[in-house]
């Protein structure tokens, strides 16, 4: 199993060269395919998908919504980024939330979870680039929360990972820094001086608010992915880790020199008793627990070859790390990993945290192919592992295997898929519950390399369905998908039950206005106030007097009842545009800087009079122009 | 001719003072019960559908009240919301003064159909009968005035123009791209129900001997 770096490197380019040939399944599909394919994903006009997929969206920042088994591209949810499309980013609240940040890197969503089973309520996002955590509401599918810079943590990439009933999401650092943030250490001193960390992020039961709990300091190693357990490895999580070398610069090949890397198996509820217990130590507000000192919180297993994935499956027994520069994937059996913990089968120790004994823990490892990263299950027993290099998805059968599998684990490899091209993550429907949904799985491949007409050198990536129901893996359909997913999750339409509209005696916000009554503009000082409603098809007021040097909030309520009803409310030249949904209230404001009438106008179509619904924003020299009436009970103070 | 005149009104009079048999009581006090029933449920209901409104926009009428369909009685809203394009009066249930002496009259009519079960005399039935009947009446003729009156008093500084028009009391009807459905309803049913009724209550007694 072991292989050498020259052998990787000829095996690299050879990859390259041929054009990702790794699976050897010609592509072609017959025309009986074709048509029981089409079938299969084809949702005619007016049905509708029976599942979600929820996409991270990567770099961009946003989640994608959509639909399966037509995987078409339904929704955009806003998260880290701006998005004009939802006014997202303009409005006081989201601008608050998204803290002066412009991106951010979204990688691994996840539903929250009850009794390791998806619960509908949230789905948890992380930002690698900002630290950040994310609450998406699936009531409303908008971002309600946005939790970080999370302190003493830099590159949250080893997140979301949500425990069997949400109690937390649990994130690992893919990158050292010195701690606490803002300290200055030279790379050079990299092992003495940096540090990665495991946080545990709570979450509300009742509304999912997120706080930092606590975090656990670990050596300067790059954590890579993870999952948390259920069942035998319940209150357990586990990440991969990619530089135990503690390599600063050149990682590319510093990193990659040792045959395995040191794992972490994590107790997360005995970090939560241990904080509990006042064993830990605050740095910049949180408390940390050191994992030499406070023994039983972390462990480390070593694993081949700069390991990517490690996904526990439905029954919480088997823990699957993908080898990425090693030919395989390794199954841990939990079971085998609680008895190392309880008779100390250790085979020494890493800054005083044990290293359990490989041997004892490895179920075996399974030579799936090459660049195996990630690992996901139907619960039926089989696993599905992308390939990287190989550019397919692989089929195996989970342990307990026969002693003639064991002999030869090539036996357990069931069936290839080939992708297009260059699988990274992919879903298979519920793999993460204790009771997956099965059927389906989407392959995210990072490259689409031309499979699609040519729109330029911005080429999107490329994900494919492809249904596992039966003994062979069939692909399906295959659609572009905007830069990039990491990683998605699937949930059953029935499952949840959104909003249509707000509800009017929902809307608590204090400056939403319903009737005409309540409309207008106020001053207060250069304070100016315009509480104003959006119906089809007008504004009312539809217009606001200010003047130069005046702070305009604009308070804007859409007092629509009727689903679809959205009005928009762009400013010309001023860099405003937002948009209300029925029964939604937002906030804007403004610093007047030049005189000017600037027509505002609403910017979602409405109605038959949506270009009707427009009027006017009248800045006036200081001290000029009308006098608006000052709040009911303020002094004028003009 | 007097002889004739004579007769029936001696007929007339000795039908009217007909007893009633246990069986037509039995009906009238079904009928009261009925109309008292027909108070839970709508009269009437308009269902309008367009293609963005594939369910459909609903309105129920009362004896007492005007209901809109969906979450919050948010249809009437929504209909008034369209109304407003064609400049259309909004439907309030303030501006439904029947919607307040209705209420009294079913009181009054269920009054007098108890009364004739107690008193048992064909003419009670009669008397009910034809305030019944005339109250029935000028209900569906006031129900369609105010159907002409919302449909021919549009604002003419509304947005869209259209002609003044009266909008179906019974049946299907396309208005711009709304097709309106207007039907009676349970109430409406269970009113008919009271007047059958009561007729079969006078025919259940029309043989026997007056007293």
């Amino acid at each position: 199993m072991k292989t050498t770096k020259k052998y990787w490197i000829a095996l690299a380019i050879g990859v390259i060269a041929t054009g990702f040939t790794g699976c050897g399944k010609s592509s072609s599909t017959s025309q009986g395919d074709r048509t029981a394919n089409a079938l299969a994903t084809y949702v005619a006009p007016g049905e509708k998908d029976e599942y979600y997929l929820f996409y991270s969206g990567g770099h961009s920042g946003q989640v994608f919504v959509a639909g399966l088994p037509s995987l078409r591209h339904i929704s955009t949810i806003p998260v880290f980024a701006p998005y004009p499309g939802t006014g997202y980013g303009f409005d006081e609240a989201s601008k608050k939330m998204l803290g002066g940040f412009a991106w951010g890197d979204m990688h691994h969503p996840a539903l929250s979870q009850t009794d390791s089973k998806y619960d509908g309520r949230w789905l948890f996002v992380n930002d690698v680039a900002n630290n950040r955590i994310a609450r998406i509401d699936l009531r409303d599918f908008k971002t309600h929360q946005i939790l970080g810079p999370i302190p003493n943590s830099m590159g949250n990439h080893g997140s979301s990972f949500v425990t069997e009933n949400t109690e937390y999401i649990l994130c690992a650092t893919r990158f050292s820094v010195p701690l606490p943030k803002g300290r200055v250490a030279d790379p050079k001193d990299y092992e003495k001086e940096f540090n990665g960390m495991v946080s545990g992020i709570k979450v509300d039961p009742q509304t999912g608010e997120m706080k930092v709990g606590w975090q656990i300091l670990t050596p300067p190693f790059d954590w890579d992915l993870g999952s948390t357990g259920k069942g035998p490895s319940s209150g357990w999580a586990f990440w991969t880790n990619y530089n135990t070398a503690m390599a600063h610069d050149v990682l590319e090949a510093n990193a990659t020199q040792k045959d395995r890397d040191l794992c972490a198996i994590v107790n997360w509820r005995a970090a939560a008793q241990a904080v509990a217990d006042g064993k830990a130590q605050m740095m910049d507000g949180v408390p940390i627990i050191d994992p030499a000192k406070v023994p039983g919180i972390l462990y480390f297993v070593p694993i081949g070859k700069s390991p990517h994935g490690f996904d526990v499956d439905p029954t919480g027994k088997w823990v699957v790390a993908g080898g990425k520069l090693q030919p395989a994937t390794t199954v841990l059996n939990f079971e085998k990993v609680q008895a190392a913990i309880n008779n100390k089968t250790f085979e020494g120790n890493f800054r005083g945290v044990p290293i359990l004994k490989y041997e004892a823990v490895v179920e075996g490892e399974v030579p799936v192919g090459l660049g195996p990263l990630h690992t996901q299950y139907d619960g039926k027993g089989f696993a599905y592992t992308s390939m990287f290099i190989d550019s397919c998805i692989v089929k195996w059968k989970l342990p307990p295997w026969s002693g003639e599998e064991k002999k030869d684990l090539n036996k357990v490899v069931l069936d290839k898929v080939q992708t297009h091209f260059a699988t990274g993550h992919l879903v298979v429907a519920g793999s993460d519950t204790k009771n997956p949904y099965g059927k389906w799985l989407v392959a995210m491949n990072k490259l689409s390399a031309g499979r699609h007409i040519n729109v330029g050198p911005a080429e999107p990536e490329s994900s494919q369905l492809i249904d596992i129901s039966g003994d062979k893996m069939k692909m399906v359909a295959e659609a572009y998908t905007e830069p990039e997913p990491h990683f998605a999750q699937i949930l059953k339409v029935s499952e949840i039950q959104p909003a249509e509209v707000y509800p009017k005696d929902e809307n608590k916000d204090p400056n939403a206005v319903w009737d005409k009554a309540q409309t207008g503009v106020t001053r207060n000082g250069n304070q100016v106030v315009a509480k104003l409603t959006a119906i089809r098809s007008r504004f009312t007021p539809d217009r606001i007097d200010a003047q130069v040097g005046d702070t305009l909030t604009i308070y804007l309520t859409n007092i629509e009842q009727t689903r679809d009803m959205i009005h928009g409310f762009g400013i010309v030249e001023n860099n405003i545009n937002i948009t209300v949904d029925p029964g939604e209230t937002k906030t804007m404001k403004l610093k007047l800087t030049k005189t000017g009438v600037f027509p505002f106008y609403c910017t979602n179509f409405c109605s038959a009079l949506h270009q009707e619904m427009q009027g006017y924003l009248v800045v006036w020299k200081t001290g000029e122009g009308p006098a608006n009436p000052a709040p009911a009970g303020a002094t004028a103070q003009r | 001719m007097v002889q004739q005149v004579s007769t029936f009104l001696r007929r007339e009079f000795r039908f009217l003072h007909k007893p009633l048999n246990p069986w037509s009581r039995l009906l009238l006090l079904a009928a009261a019960v009925t109309i008292a029933a027909s108070i839970f449920f709508p009269l009437w209901k308009m269902h309008l559908v367009a293609p963005q409104y594939s369910d459909g926009l609903d309105l129920y009428i009362f004896s007492y009240k005007i209901q809109g369909g969906g979450l919050n009685g948010q249809h009437l809203n929504e209909i008034n919301g369209l109304n407003h394009y064609i400049g259309m009066k909004p439907i309030q249930e303030a501006d439904f003064l029947e919607m307040r002496w209705m209420p009294f009259v079913f009181g009054l009519i269920i009054l007098m159909t108890l009364r004739s079960v107690v008193f048992g005399e064909m003419s009670n039935v009669v008397d009910l009968f034809a305030i019944y009947s005339y109250f029935g009446s000028f209900s569906i003729a006031s129900f369609w005035y105010r159907l002409y009156t919302y449909g021919h008093s549009l604002d003419p500084h509304a947005p869209v123009h259209i002609k003044a028009f009266t909008p179906r009391l019974i049946g299907v009807e396309q208005i711009a791209n709304f097709r309106e459905h207007s039907f009676p309803q349970a109430g409406a049913y269970l009113l008919c129900l009271s007047v059958l009724l009561i007729v079969l209550a006078g025919w259940f007694s029309r043989k026997e001997q007056s007293a």
